[in-house]
């Protein structure tokens, strides 16, 4: 019987965090899928049960469907990118120069800056007719590269990419930094030794013995980009057209814009399920090699 | 020999120059884009369309006191302060509460629970803010303060429970074990010894969360339609015009929103720094 009181007493230390925990996120995670089977304005008391029609319609959707693809598009450049840059930043900061420290502290202030924010900076760089990139196209001679950069469907998606990835190296740069640290130093000093070179250095060991940050970063990085919302806000809302949309843009405007709540769900299982795989799929893949 | 020596130290020297050139023309175009924005902020009106220098030519501090005062920042200045210390208040209490448990007392359910907790740290679930505005709504709490808050604590309670988790599973067993003897509850252990013994785990919590809570868009989107209500970053939105857009003010705006972020990230970049690379050994 002690003891019994005893577990009820300590349970109550949990009881906060579970009323939150199934409040704002089991309750929200069954009402998305279960509002995915219907067709509901979110206001109204008018819900009508339409089965999988939501998920039928999502994939005849070209809207949806080209903001997955600009969602995999901006996936693949960061993956390019944005993790070279910071791989080959997070390898220099380690490679015992002077102020370290210091580069460290500067190339993470992007990250932690609010997508706002920087979605407005970037909207300001890029303005058509007095944006300082134009301004510096005119200065160097390039008067013919200049273009209204976030209004141009040829270069709006690559524009946003661009912003997105200027705060994001940092973050990859950083756990790469952590990556790199976690290599045994004296593996370099015995292969030094044997005569290596920096190549067959960074081949033999850098390489693999980062296979699991790489996968780590890997992961992050296209989840990150498949959710990208806050930064397109301010810089495009998914403009011009329909050539920035992405997937949480599509949810985001399907529920608060055209008020179908139950399309807007049906979109995030989709997602969700999608972002769900990639992860497996990558986990699965590094644990063959 | 010697020779050979004297051109090898030559060639490291070199090289060193050159990754110093990269590494700080990287650092540059991490801060130019900021240092743009300030420059910007202190632009007079005609100056920002045909001044193309880093450098103004005068500083024009009244941008910063129209935003502030016209641009109504002095309110959703405010209310950001509020939500963000209120947020971060809550995560502290609840998750500490929470940790402890899961890493000191037994009860029915404890590891369902806590890998419960674990799978929604780790799963994304994008679009969430749609049923949380309809529970919101439900709750009778959309376009209140609470409404905003209650949601927001819940979002950084599964990683900060599980980094203190951690925390606590490193502390000596011995030092509650001599408190219980000494008659304290468990209560007592919990807010008497545990607690301050992880106010370094603590202090990551605070920042993270705060810079998080700070910087938060979307949930405050959802939720409040009160404009005396809503936080810095939804502020902003106010001085894009459907046509124009007075970049003088809301590069004042972005900056009063950021230089709290940037004070604390420098005053707390040794925290902050190690607790990232942390993250990615264990």
């Amino acid at each position: 019987m002690r003891k019994f009181i005893d577990k009820i007493e300590n349970f109550i230390f949990v009881i906060p965090a579970l009323a939150f925990f199934i409040t704002f996120s089991i309750y929200p995670l069954f009402k998305t899928f279960q509002m995915s089977f219907y067709q509901w304005d979110g206001i109204t008391k008018n819900m009508i049960f339409v089965g999988f029609k939501n998920y039928i319609d999502a994939f005849k959707d070209p809207i949806w469907l080209k903001s997955i693809k600009n969602g995999f598009i901006l996936s693949f450049l960061a993956l390019i990118f944005m993790n070279s840059i910071a791989f080959l930043l997070a390898i220099l900061v380690n490679s015992g120069i002077k102020g370290a420290k210091f580069y460290r502290v500067i190339f993470y202030i992007p990250p932690i800056l609010s997508g706002i924010v920087v979605g407005y900076i970037w909207k300001w760089i890029y303005d058509p007719n007095f944006g300082i990139l134009n301004g510096l196209l005119d200065i160097l001679n390039l008067s013919h590269f200049k273009r209204p950069w976030l209004s141009d469907v040829n270069t709006a998606l690559i524009s946003v990419s661009i912003a997105s990835m200027w705060q994001g190296v940092g973050g990859s740069f950083i756990l790469f930094l952590a990556g790199l640290q976690g290599i045994p130093e004296d593996l370099f000093e015995a292969s030094r030794v044997d005569g290596a070179t920096f190549w067959q250095q960074f081949f033999y060991i850098t390489i693999p013995l980062m296979s699991r940050t790489l996968m780590i970063v890997s992961i992050l990085t296209i989840l990150g980009a498949m959710q990208l919302l806050t930064i397109v806000i301010p810089l495009t809302n998914g403009g011009p057209g329909f050539e920035t949309e992405v997937p949480a843009l599509r949810i985001y405007k399907e529920a608060f814009s055209s008020y179908k709540f139950g399309y807007a769900t049906a979109l995030s299982v989709l997602l969700g399920i999608m972002l769900f795989i990639i992860s497996l799929i990558q986990i699965k893949l590094r644990k063959v090699d | 020999m010697k020779r050979d020596m004297h051109f090898m130290t030559k060639k490291i020297k070199f090289s060193r120059i050159l990754i110093h050139l990269f590494l700080i023309s990287y650092a540059i175009t991490c801060l130019f884009p900021l240092l743009w924005m300030i420059s910007t902020s202190l632009k007079s009106t005609s100056e920002v369309y045909t001044n193309k220098s880093l450098i103004p030519q005068s500083l024009n501090f009244e941008n910063y006191i129209k935003a502030w005062t016209e641009g109504n920042f002095s309110i959703y200045f405010t209310n950001s302060v509020i939500y963000t210390i209120s947020i971060v208040l809550g995560i502290v209490i609840v998750s500490t509460l929470a940790a402890y448990a899961f890493a000191r007392l037994n009860f029915p359910f404890k590891n369902i629970i806590y890998y419960a907790f674990l799978m929604m740290m780790l799963i994304p679930i994008p679009g969430a803010f749609v049923p949380l505005y309809v529970l919101l709504v439900k709750l009778g709490i959309q376009n209140t303060r609470i409404g905003y808050i209650l949601p927001m604590i819940n979002s950084g309670l599964s990683v900060s429970i599980f980094i203190l988790k951690e925390f606590f599973e490193q502390i000596p067993k011995e030092l509650e074990e001599s408190a219980v003897i000494d008659g304290c509850s468990k209560f007592q252990v919990y807010y008497r010894i545990m607690f301050p013994l992880a106010l370094p785990a603590i202090s990551t919590i605070v920042i993270f969360n705060a810079l998080s809570a700070w910087n938060e868009y979307i949930l405050a989107a959802v939720n409040f339609t009160d404009p005396n209500k809503m936080p810095v970053q939804q502020g902003l939105f106010i001085f894009q015009g459907q046509y124009f857009t007075r970049y003088e003010l809301l590069m004042a705006a972005t900056t009063i929103t950021t230089l709290p972020i940037i004070i604390i990230y420098l005053s707390m970049q040794k925290y902050i720094v190690r607790s990232l690379t942390g993250a990615i050994k264990g």
